[in-house]
């Protein structure tokens, strides 16, 4: 009896010992970057200033808060990443019911191309799917040469609307599971109530779907707010956090007209990179429960 | 009666009508925003490419775009097979590191909430821009370098050894060298690797979640030891999830824009070698993944235990 509680205390120790070792791993680079954003230039060249800064300043991050347009860009990227993730949820949900709840024959071959859009790199679609935002046209429907939807919100809503966003394939996964391992009584019930399938999606299955619905709702929304990959390519002039932190050290630089050395540019970056994830991890602050336990209860892995 | 018949046909109809309507948004989507779109671009990796205010026009070229991607172009069979490299070093030690923190964090312990929250900022703070600018950033590079120096002076935690004792040390245990060196790059790697797990660790949690108390409670009372629980019931009921993971830690590996082969492609789309050539390298590249995704999983796949 008294080996095992030795052997009990020893594992205990080495389970902290890792845990606090990864989480450090983990933590530090953020706790890098705080700590520098606090720092003048020159404690950069002091070979004596580690962590914690000598001359402590708030200029970078006043100076960053102008360049990268912060509130304009953070309203854009708020209300953009909403609308977006809300039109994926909205079609992925659809989409993964009618996956898992109805038996036609085109079921698995829809569930197959869906996983397979997952798995093609987004690199191979990105040139043909640009110049056909640029010429849009729809066949039999409006004329040739086309509209140019670049540099508008047509190209993600498009996508978003139709779940072939960015991950949509995952999003339809995860819908797919939920509703498959959802009891049928209550549908059956409603049925019998003379509901009919929308009515029965809509009132009956998702009130019972939140769990599935959040957690796909926040991976959308966190993947649409991080991207610059899709929004860079057809909507470069979008004021997004993500495209005015690309520019807003060099647009410092250019304002005073100076040449900054490499290492004020990390030192703004980071500064930048600070407020470009403050909303992230606030609203994960709020939903981190959410982000963790609906994943085990979403039945993702059923 | 006819009415009563009719009715009975009629639901079947109707779950395939409603099943079509219910997917039709996905369906749409697909044709036109994947299937047409994917097309195109094998068309234009055979293809030179004009692009005028008016639209484009394609030339046939046959394999001329392939031949420039894989001999005139020095870089990219280079960073291609670096690339595949990278990867094979990564992959199990991501697989490896999310298997062994799950079943860490599916523990009861003090602060099990705070350190899953920290397992998965990751995910979170994974922005492409961040990413991008991190591998510029002469800031962390400097604070590394520092810390470093602390650790080799003081020989704290994960950096008892330097690379030179470490290596060292592995060659007196007689390991083989090819070995030794994967050992020692891998530990270069560690922040890298834990920072690329937080979804696989969600999923393999997932799985521990879903294993029923009751097989343990079977297998105590049958006098199994943790060890012998681990391998016959922990083990074999997450293997099929293993096999997602690899899947996953492939597919995020080659298609992450902080790639550098991902971003060569991009450089070259506009600009630099051209459209046409840059389809062709995009083509090898998922041809490449393709084929690296069916052996892995063809592989492992005969070895996992599916329990319906």
């Amino acid at each position: 009896m008294k080996r095992k509680h030795v052997i009990g205390f020893f594992i205990g120790v080495l389970r902290y010992l890792v845990i606090v070792s990864v989480c450090f791993v983990i933590l530090r680079p953020l706790l890098a970057k705080v700590v520098s954003s606090f720092m003048m230039e020159r404690d950069l060249y002091d070979q004596t200033v580690k962590w914690i800064p000598r001359n402590f300043t708030f200029e970078n991050y006043r100076a960053m808060y102008l360049h990268m347009k912060y509130l304009t860009a953070l309203r854009n990227s708020l209300a953009f990443s909403f609308l977006i993730s809300l039109l994926q949820l909205a079609s992925c949900t659809l989409v993964g019911y009618g996956l898992a709840r109805f038996r036609f024959r085109a079921a698995k071959l829809i569930f197959a191309l869906a996983i397979f859009t997952l798995i093609v790199p987004p690199q191979i679609i990105i040139l043909p799917l640009y110049l056909n935002f640029r010429f849009f046209t729809i066949p039999f429907v409006m004329p040739k040469p086309g509209i140019n939807l670049l540099d508008s919100i047509w190209p993600f809503v498009l996508m978003a609307a139709s779940g072939t966003g960015f991950n949509n394939g995952l999003f339809i996964y995860i819908m797919r599971q939920f509703f498959k391992n959802s009891p049928k009584s209550l549908e059956e019930a409603a049925y019998i109530d003379g509901a009919n399938a929308m009515q029965t999606f809509l009132r009956v299955m998702l009130p019972g779907a939140v769990p599935a619905l959040v957690i796909v709702f926040l991976f959308a929304f966190v993947w649409q707010y991080n991207d610059y990959f899709f929004t860079g390519m057809y909507w470069p002039k979008a004021v997004l956090l993500s495209h005015t932190l690309d520019v807003a050290a060099q647009n410092y630089a250019h304002s005073l007209g100076a040449h900054f050395q490499g290492h004020y540019i990390s030192l703004l970056n980071n500064t930048g990179m600070i407020l470009f994830i403050m909303p992230l991890l606030i609203l994960f602050g709020f939903t981190q429960r959410y982000f963790i336990e609906s994943v085990e209860r979403t039945g993702i892995v059923g | 009666m006819s009415a009563k018949r009719r009715s009975r046909l009629s639901l079947r109809a109707r779950e395939a009508i409603n099943g079509h309507l219910f997917t039709l948004p996905f369906v749409i989507g697909f044709i036109m925003m994947f299937l047409y779109p994917f097309i195109q671009s094998i068309l234009f990796s055979f293809s030179k490419l004009e692009i005028s205010s008016q639209g484009y026009t394609l030339t046939w070229i046959g394999l001329e775009n392939y031949y420039n991607a894989l001999f005139v172009n020095a870089e990219y069979p280079q960073l291609l097979v670096e690339t595949a490299l990278q990867m094979l070093r990564n992959v199990p030690l991501i697989l490896v590191f999310s298997f062994f923190a799950s079943i860490l964090l599916n523990q009861q312990f003090k602060g099990r909430l705070f350190a899953r929250v920290v397992f998965f900022l990751p995910v979170i703070l994974s922005a492409d821009i961040i990413l991008r600018m991190e591998s510029a950033d002469y800031i962390s590079a400097f604070l590394d370098s520092a810390l470093a120096e602390e650790a080799a002076a003081q020989g704290t935690l994960g950096t008892i050894f330097s690379r030179g004792q470490l290596v060292s040390l592995l060659m007196y245990l007689k390991l083989p060298q090819g070995l030794v060196t994967y050992i020692v790059t891998g530990s270069e790697q560690v922040a890298n690797i834990i920072r690329s797990s937080g979804v696989q660790i969600l999923i393999f949690l997932a799985g521990l979640q879903s294993i029923s108390p009751s097989l343990f409670e079977v297998a105590k009372i049958e006098g199994a030891t943790g060890w012998e629980c681990f391998w016959m019931i922990t083990f074999p009921m997450l293997s099929p999830l293993i096999v997602t993971n690899i899947v996953y830690s492939i597919i995020d590996f080659f298609t992450v824009p902080s790639n550098p082969l991902v971003d060569f492609i991009k450089d070259n789309m506009f600009g630099g070698a051209g459209y046409g050539v840059a389809m062709a390298m995009s083509w090898l590249y998922f041809a490449f993944i393709a084929l690296f995704l069916l052996l892995t999983a063809g592989l492992i796949s005969r070895r996992v235990v599916y329990m319906d």
